[in-house]
């Protein structure tokens, strides 16, 4: 029994160290044509938070965040609308609130596109509102 | 194959360590690989726990008494369901427990947030490795799992009586799932700080796994009631004792929390609130956890005095002190980005169910810490009772039930006063039916309860409006039959129409409490077979004793030696209600000075609670059979006397039929509660409407898709 629990515990430490250090050995293998592209962007992003000081950290708009923001943006939209046909809106509400909603998604989208095309501009800090 | 636990324990807290560094070392320097292999850090830690969790459960099921745990607290009569959930009833296995799920639940955080929020994750993943290995190491130094005895003993204790009970197997995974589920809303509230990215984007990443934590907590809150209500000789379900506590204060935060973070993905507001939310559940469940396990406060939940005590304290004074470092120093990016548009909006009306909820868990954590409080400052320990806590927290309640039923009917941003009043017509008119039908059934006294009987009443009416106007809206659109456009309207919003669904399910929930705490008959009883006695307007007789021997595994399979009960016959103004069949449970003990006979039944006795349900009241009852008569008491001095182990059965069917041929006055807790049985309804409403609220959206891509093309032809609108 002693021994069978000896070469269970050598295959789980094995297992674990398989599973842990795979990306360790990935990342040494030259010739890798997996994910250097990505970790490059990551590690460049990374480089470059660390870059500035923390208020403009801050004021970087990252992809992430702007996907988010275009979510949360899209789900507001869609929120006023069912707010407006279950009343609880009145119609010069909605008018003004949505307009507002939709400048604020065309601006997201904007910048989204922006950011795909190489560069976010000047604008600053994304605003959710 | 103990050695193979504990190697599990040393390999878990050696990963934990490692992949805490791997994390910091790969967020600190830019190598992502080293986050990466923190992350799988992680997944390592759920498969190595998940070997140990299966090593426990195998000795348990086998019945294995060289480990420690399963000798304390399982036995070879303990039925074979029983003994599988037996591993979470001790402190050692319940450790286990934690740290199993823990993991379980991070591995999924973390794949599911692998090709985003990389810096966030990284941090999250070395503070949730923290929680593991903080859980491991307690295992490892103060309480293993895997502590063994040689020789082994023939027989083990048994699991404790009153956890032999169906919603006792399922309670603990529960609530600790809700309480491992609360650390990944703090772990990735920690990283955003630390990582200075405190958009909306980390609440999005765990927004589902804070809805999940809200849900299995309070499934296993509503399960501890349950059983409190069905098992214990009470007649209770809750008696505001400290671990019930525990449990609720996250739970109160968590609800505070999933409304809160809903005002910072729109409008990006409520940031510091938001994150000391997050903080704040997360450090309520391991002080929670903390309860049950460091003896401090009496509770009949707590494992008892044990040594557990400081590690903790310190984890979470560590976690307090950097939750108020990290909020005050991350103060700058924090502020909102945007005020209030109209205190006429959904979003105050969420700030008010904000403060009230935070307001019920200061009071709860105040009550519940009172007598540690208490022993501070004036060196006495004095403790507050459930009247204290229902003076503050009934108002309280009141006012929330109210806010659910307020929030539906009014917009976000801003709602005109003209448009609020058109939509508060219809709870109104519900509220003040519901007044008028309580009125004419003669319902005139517990002014508290007729007033949450009321909020429920608009709260229907509230909720209803918003289903049939939606319907309503969608059907005018689409075109629908009136059953497919509201399943549609759902489907399409699940968020919104499954958290109304949770709103009614609280408000079922509350009107339970209010008429079975306000309007209760409670009664103890003291009758002779053949004797009856009326309690308000119902007869109770008792019609003859019972009797069950069952060496091994009885009808309910709790593993009673012996049962003593009741038959009673319970009919209201002459009409047959119910016949009820209460019994006390005698079990085994490991005592051998008891005797041979006395032994098979001087374990703890527990009251087999019987009751007769229906829409409307419930009849609960327990017995308290006397067995120390001296009739009784002599026919076990003798068998002890006279009997072998082997024969000792002979004895309890000695003691058996005595008690069935001269039973003894019994004492009986006679109860009839009404409405009971719609709390667990409730429960049951809010749960599905959780599940439909947590459930991801059909088609989640072509919803993108529609609304991405929706926005290009917004953008042209604009433009034009």
């Amino acid at each position: 029994m002693a021994v069978l629990i000896a070469i269970l515990t050598l295959a789980l430490i094995g297992l674990v160290v398989l599973v842990v250090g795979a990306p360790l050995r990935r990342a040494r293998r030259p010739g890798d044509a997996g994910s250097p592209a990505r970790d490059a962007r990551d590690r460049l992003a990374s480089v470059a938070r660390q870059a500035s000081a923390a208020p403009a950290a801050s004021a970087a708009a990252t992809h992430d965040d702007l996907e988010a923001a275009r979510e949360a943006k899209y789900r507001e939209i869609r929120d006023a609308e069912l707010d407006f046909r279950t009343g609880k809106l009145s119609q010069e509400d909605y008018q003004a609130i949505d307009a507002e909603l939709r400048a604020e998604a065309i601006e997201i989208l904007d910048r989204l596109e922006r950011l795909a095309a190489g560069g976010d501009g000047p604008e600053g800090p994304l605003r959710l509102s | 194959m103990a050695g193979l636990g504990f190697a599990c324990l040393l390999l878990a807290l050696a990963v934990c360590a490692y992949g805490i560094g791997a994390s910091l070392y790969g967020v600190r320097s830019g190598r992502v690989e080293f986050s990466e292999s923190g992350r799988r850090s992680v997944y390592a830690l759920a498969g190595i726990l998940t070997v140990a969790m299966i090593v426990l459960e195998v000795a348990f099921l086998r019945n294995d008494f060289t480990f420690n745990t399963v000798a304390d607290t399982s036995s070879r009569t303990t039925p074979a369901l029983y003994r599988a959930a037996a591993v979470w009833s001790s402190q050692e296995g319940s450790l286990l427990l934690w740290a199993w799920l823990l993991s379980l639940w991070s591995s999924l955080a973390l794949f599911l947030t692998r090709k985003r929020l990389r810096d966030v994750a990284a941090y999250a993943t070395a503070i949730l490795l923290g929680f593991g290995g903080f859980f491991v190491a307690l295992m490892v130094f103060y309480a293993n799992p895997f502590a063994t005895t040689h020789p082994a003993p023939p027989e083990g204790a048994g699991l404790d009586p009153l956890l032999r009970f169906p919603t006792m197997i399922i309670h603990p995974p529960m609530l600790y799932s809700g309480y491992t589920l609360c650390t990944i809303p703090l772990a990735f509230g920690m990283g955003a700080l630390l990582a200075r990215r405190v958009d909306a984007d980390w609440i999005k990443a765990i927004r589902r796994f804070a809805f999940a934590a809200w849900l299995f907590l309070g499934a296993g809150i509503l399960l501890g009631a349950l059983w409190s209500y069905s098992e214990l000789g009470w007649g209770g379900y809750w008696g505001w004792d400290a671990v019930e506590n525990a449990s609720l204060m996250p739970w109160l935060t968590g609800t505070a929390f999933l409304h809160s973070l809903m005002i910072q993905e729109k409008r990006g507001m409520l940031k510091v609130w938001n994150v000391s939310l997050a903080l704040a559940t997360g450090t309520l469940a391991i002080m929670g956890t903390f309860l049950v396990r460091s003896g401090i406060l009496d509770s009949i939940h707590a494992f008892g005095g044990h040594t557990l005590g400081v590690p903790f304290v310190f984890l979470i004074a560590t976690l307090i002190g950097g939750s108020i470092y990290l909020v005050v120093s991350r103060r700058d990016m924090l502020r909102s980005e945007h005020r209030l548009d109209s205190w006429l909006s959904r979003e105050s009306i969420f700030l008010a169910n904000n403060v009230v909820l935070v307001g019920l868990c200061f009071v709860i954590f105040w009550g519940t810490y009172f007598p540690l409080i208490s022993e501070a400052v004036t060196g006495q320990e004095a403790s507050v009772g459930p009247p204290w806590f229902d003076r503050y927290t009934v108002p309280l309640a009141l006012i929330l039930v109210l806010l659910s039923g307020v929030g539906p009917v009014i917009a976000w941003r801003r709602a005109t006063l003209a448009n609020a009043r058109r939509n508060f017509v219809v709870p109104s008119v519900c509220a003040l039916l519901v007044l008028g039908a309580l009125e004419i059934a003669g319902v005139t006294q517990k002014p508290l309860a007729i007033a949450m009987f009321c909020c429920a009443g608009f709260v229907f009416g509230s909720i209803g409006q918003e289903f049939f106007r939606g319907t309503r809206a969608r059907r005018a659109m689409a075109g629908e039959p009136a059953p497919l456009a509201l399943l549609a309207l759902v489907r399409r919003n699940r968020r919104r129409y499954g958290g109304y669904i949770v709103h009614i399910g609280i408000a079922v929930l509350f009107v339970g409490v209010a008429a079975s705490s306000s309007f209760q008959h409670a009664s103890q009883l003291g009758l002779s077979p053949g004797q009856s006695t009326r309690v308000g307007a119902y007869t109770v007789r008792y019609v003859r004793p019972t009797a069950t021997i069952t060496p091994k595994y009885d009808e309910a399979h709790t593993g009673s030696t012996l049962s003593l009960g009741a038959l009673l016959d319970v009919s209201e103004h002459g009409h047959h209600v119910a016949t009820l069949n209460p019994s006390e449970g005698f079990y085994a003990s490991q005592e051998a000075s008891q005797g041979t006979v006395g032994s098979l039944i001087g374990g703890q006795p527990v009251s087999h609670v019987a009751m007769n349900g229906s829409f409307t009241r419930n009849v609960w009852t327990a017995i308290a059979p006397d067995i120390e008569t001296p009739a009784l008491k002599r026919i076990v001095s003798v068998g002890n006397s006279t009997l072998p182990a082997e024969d000792a059965l002979v004895g309890i069917a000695y003691l058996a039929r005595a008690y069935l041929k001269n039973p003894p006055p019994a004492q009986f807790n006679f109860l009839v509660s009404p409405l009971v049985f719609w709390i667990w309804i409730g429960g049951l409403i809010s749960f599905g409407g959780g599940l439909i609220a947590l459930w991801p959206a059909p088609s989640v891509v072509r919803r993108r898709v529609s609304v991405r093309s929706r926005a290009r032809a917004l953008r042209g609108l604009a433009r034009a």
